[in-house]
């Protein structure tokens, strides 16, 4: 199943075609559709820097943009590609992860070969030979306070950064079943992980205690009861912020207050897709969603996508309403493909990571 | 002497024995003869030595500070007298100092007992005693004086506080052996430099860093890479900004280390960076048959004409001239870091001071050079304009120099060694360790490649070197050093038992893995329960020799005994290695006989396929952490 699942997004990574659009003007305003943000997508590839096309996350730091490609670390500062390789330390040259340490600076990378920590551009690599990393293959990596806590093949794991210590997370100690976290989300009162096959795992930090949520319907793909709990066991991506946490799955996404679920599938939302890579909330409302059909932004009412048109190939925009009609609004560039694996944001622009490049998307204003 | 001195006495010492000799233990001697020097006696006269290892004018140049790391104050003299004006009392083992902008505060670091003394400089107390991070090394304010900077040797670390209260608010990723910190003349920017080089691959050159700290954001920005360095220690700048240095060693630990006389241990540098230079240069400070052993100290002249560099092995300030450096470097842009020819053309002269010269400050007018000389309790005063010592001053204390500081001074004096190349105290960096690993001739030419192992608490170890063929701590120390080190002077019986009496007297510092109370964690009683256990997960018992608890017994984690733990190699000289103490186990990376292993999980992730260094296989990823925690605690 884990190959399968790994498989399966690098194939979709590769294989799904997308056109390359370069900078071009700015799209136009549907005078009676909702007021959602417009980008202008600039687009980077191979061919103006990036070491590969296939982005699997991009982090966002200060005047700085990194990128985890399958082919080393790239950041982009003062207009200018540096790609940071093996040969520089990296653990390995397919990042898969990545998370900022607001409080140093430093950037910590997940590998498929261990997890990497670039400060001062010094990069000092993890495995699980040469340290307490539970796996390898690390799927996601995400930081607070002192700890750095990361998601791996093998269970989670939590790096106490002031002492040194290794904790890990699997089914010994924790009501995870399937040991493969593909994903964390940490702050320094709860921490979540997504699990492939095993659903949401809350750790509460006063408490030390763990808590999971699952699909009620069990690991199918149906849903007998809408809002009923998470959506799917396969949880690829969480967030959490603002006290709430948002979850994709490759079957849809849910949104959890604490207290209630609230699910969104294609069928009665404005989601492209159900089979969504990444999540990120913004706040308590307002979330992003990458998925295999384009990129989705919900703003707690109303959703706006933006993709090359499944039909032909342009660039679209829609944005769909809370009743649920769909305008299209004219756009004249897309992110850079429609298999998105990872969004950030520099003010009020989105950094977007696909499987054919790396978006920009400039706000564009009336 | 009381404990509490003798604890700094011992630790203050930090720093050690020429190298080699006593220093890596781990090489074998073979055939060599045993020597019975008097381990055992008792160490002689109480006493109160001072050990003055920095030196600080005050701003308005009125006052001198000395941080006395063995009597554990400050100690106040007025500039022009050199009268005491107040010793004051800080913490345990004191090693670094460094004045608030407006001169109203006097930070000092406590580095054994992790702390940081405030002292307001009008009253001259202790206002305030604050934690801060593993074994604080020194301290810099920023020039709003919002922030503190410490740099955490143990922790590898600056951890930044708030200058008022203390409180912490980070720690930035530093080197290894985070240790001395030095601030740009504009204030922006923040320089590390470290004791210990950074982790790196096995038989590759020791990669050191100067860590460069951005001060209004306080985070790292930058590292300047120190190639083939292990060592580094004070940084200065020039008034202008535009030409920093920082003294440091250059180990020659890659090859066959054959005598001295074929080619030295070790290469005593500084390194200059800049815009005076663009990028860093390394800059040797030796010449043929004079050796500047041990850099420590180092002050750029205000006017920038003169650089000036403590030697603490060679007992001597060597004086640069800067525009003639500059020229130089400009003029062999290739380097010329192995030339031994090369420091005639920039070094004006050396000056001769007291015993392990270390910290040393520039009157403001750049006229009066003061040099604390740690293990004599002296302050040598030298006119800049002569170049000559003008006044010693003697720091209170005892006349009579005891067994234990004679053993102190041996450690750390480059004399007895082929034109004074190295001391004990070269690989023993503050009587600890270097990071490491080593291959030396005695064996034979690339035979036997060894890790250089911790000193402290070595006492009461035998037998010595990982192969065990000395007996003693004399033996270790004596013959085979002066025979295979050396290749210069003998110690007499009582230089000898004196060394032996301060080896003895190293007691491991606090371990910071260990709760107070002797408390466990959670983590650490599973890793202990492992330690000690005699039956693997499988219930099959675990022979007696490969229980962890069985060679690795006792308070000092060692029975003493011979073992094949499966980690031969072909160049190794045939026989068993012995069990070595795990004495802060955790601080001495890297690790077997051979130094092979990077980091502890490495000894039996990668070098136990057979179980012969432990049944460990039946471990589980959790279970290996659990007992890596423990072994923290040792």
């Amino acid at each position: 199943m884990k190959s399968l699942k790994f498989d399966m997004l690098f194939m979709a990574a590769t294989m799904m075609a997308g056109a390359l659009a370069f900078a071009a003007p700015a799209a136009s305003v549907a005078p009676h559709a909702p007021q959602m943000p417009r980008y202008r997508f600039e687009n980077f590839t191979t061919a103006n820097g990036l070491p590969n096309n296939h982005v699997f996350a991009v982090l966002v730091d200060g005047d700085r943009v990194w990128a985890g490609t399958e082919d080393g670390l790239a950041v982009y500062e003062n207009h200018a590609w540096k790609t940071y390789s093996t040969k520089d330390g990296l653990a390995h040259r397919a990042v898969l992860s990545l998370a900022l340490d607001k409080r140093t600076g430093d950037v910590w990378a997940g590998t498929m070969a261990g997890l990497s920590r670039i400060s001062g551009g010094r990069i000092d690599s993890f495995t699980q030979l040469n340290s307490g990393l539970s796996n390898d293959v690390v799927y996601g990596v995400s930081v607070e306070e002192e700890n750095v806590w990361v998601a791996t093949a093998a269970g989670g794991c939590r790096l106490d950064l002031r002492t040194g210590q290794w904790t890990l997370y699997n089914e010994r100690n924790t009501p995870m079943v399937e040991i493969w976290a593909y994903a964390v989300s940490a702050t320094p009162t709860k921490v979540y992980y997504g699990v492939w096959g095993s659903g949401v795992l809350e750790y509460d930090q006063k408490t030390g205690r763990w808590d999971k949520y699952d699909d009620p319907d069990g690991e199918n793909e149906m849903v007998l009861f809408k809002d009923q709990g998470l959506i799917h066991e396969i949880v690829t991506s969480v967030s959490y912020v603002d006290n709430i946490l948002w979850a994709a799955t490759y079957f849809g996404a849910s949104r959890y207050d604490g207290r209630y679920w609230h699910n969104f599938l294609t069928k009665d939302s404005g989601l492209p897709s159900n089979f969504i890579n990444s999540i990120k909330g913004l706040d308590d409302k307002r979330a992003w969603f990458g998925t295999d059909k384009g990129l989705a932004y919900y703003d707690g009412v109303n959703w706006a996508v933006y993709r090359s048109s499944l039909k032909d190939g342009k660039p679209e925009m829609t944005v769909r309403d809370t009743a649920g009609k769909v305008t299209p609004i004219a756009v004249t560039t897309a992110p850079a493909h429609n298999y998105v694996l990872g969004v950030d944001f520099e003010g009020d622009d989105i950094w977007v990571a696909t499987a054919k490049g790396l978006s920009h998307g400039i706000r564009q204003r009336d | 002497m009381n404990r509490r001195n003798q604890r700094g006495l011992r630790a203050g010492a930090a720093a050690g024995l020429s190298l080699l000799a006593c220093a890596l233990f781990a090489f074998a001697v073979r055939n060599v003869r045993t020597v019975h020097a008097d381990e055992a006696r008792p160490s002689v006269a109480a006493a109160d030595y001072a050990s003055p290892l920095e030196v600080l004018l005050s701003p308005d140049g009125s006052r001198l500070y000395v941080l006395c790391q063995t009597s554990e104050d400050i100690r106040v003299l007025d500039a022009a007298s050199f009268a005491v004006i107040e010793k004051i009392h800080v913490g345990h083992v004191p090693r670094g100092f460094s004045f608030s902008p407006d001169g109203l505060r006097l930070f000092v670091t406590n580095s054994w007992d992790d702390t940081l003394s405030v002292i307001d400089t009008k009253t001259l107390t202790v206002e305030a005693t604050w934690p801060v991070g593993s074994e604080p090394s020194s301290v810099v304010e920023d020039r709003e004086g919002k922030r503190l900077f410490v740099a955490n040797r143990i922790g590898n670390d600056v951890a930044v506080l708030d200058a008022q209260t203390g409180a912490e608010e980070k720690r930035l990723l530093a080197g290894r052996g985070a240790s001395y910190l030095a601030l740009s003349p504009d204030g922006t920017k923040i320089y590390v430099t470290h004791v210990y080089p950074n982790p790196a691959a096995y038989r590759t050159a020791p990669e050191s860093e100067i860590t460069v700290i951005d001060v209004k954001r306080a985070v790292v920005v930058d590292r300047i890479a120190l190639h083939a360095i292990a060592g580094v220690f004070h940084a200065a700048f020039s008034a202008d900004g535009r030409l920093g240095v920082v003294a440091e060693y250059h180990p020659k630990n890659l090859v066959t280390l054959a005598h001295l006389e074929h080619g030295g241990a070790f290469e005593d540098t500084i390194t200059v960076f800049g815009a005076d230079v663009g990028n860093a240069v390394e800059v040797p400070l030796d010449e043929l048959e004079r050796y500047a052993s041990q850099p420590f100290g180092v002050v750029i002249a205000p006017d920038k004409s003169r650089i000036y560099v403590t030697s603490g092995g060679s007992e001597m300030v060597t004086v640069i001239d800067v525009p003639r450096l500059l020229l130089y470097i400009h003029a062999h842009p290739a380097g010329f870091v192995q030339d031994l020819s090369a420091s005639a053309n920039y070094v004006v002269t050396r000056i001769a001071v007291g015993l392990n010269p270390r910290g040393l400050a520039l009157s403001k007018d750049g006229r009066r050079l003061f040099v604390a000389n740690r293990l004599d309790d002296t302050i040598s005063v030298i006119d800049s304009r002569t170049n000559k010592v003008t006044a010693t001053i003697k720091l209170d204390g005892p006349k009579k120099v005891s067994e234990l500081r004679h053993g102190e001074q041996t450690f750390y004096t480059a004399r007895y060694s082929f034109q004074g190349q190295i001391a004990c105290a070269n690989c023993h960096i503050d009587s600890t360790f270097d990071g490491l690993t080593w291959n030396l001739e005695p064996d034979g030419f690339g035979r036997n490649t060894v890790d250089n192992k911790l000193l402290e608490g070595v006492k009461d170890t035998a037998p010595y070197k990982w192969t065990g063929t000395n007996p003693n701590i004399p033996t270790e120390c004596g013959p085979r050093t002066e025979k295979y080190f050396w290749r210069s002077e003998n110690y007499d019986n009582q230089t000898l038992t004196d060394l032996a009496i301060y080896v003895r007297s190293l007691d491991p510092r606090p371990n910071r893995w260990k709760l107070p109370g002797y408390q466990l964690t959670p983590a650490q009683e599973r890793g202990k329960a492992i330690f000690e256990r005699s039956a693997d997960k499988f219930g099959k018992p675990v022979a007696e020799y490969n229980r962890c608890v069985y060679c690795h017994s006792g308070l000092k984690g060692t029975n003493q005994k011979l073992f094949d733990v499966g980690t031969h190699r072909a160049l190794d000289n045939p026989g068993l290695l012995k069990s070595p103490p795990l004495t802060n186990i955790a601080l001495t990376a890297p690790y077997l006989h051979d130094g092979s292993a990077r980091t502890l999980e490495e000894i039996w992730t990668v070098y136990n396929p057979d179980d012969k260094h432990g049944r460990t296989s039946d471990l589980t990823k959790d279970e290996l952490n659990d007992l890596i925690e423990y072994l923290r605690t040792r």
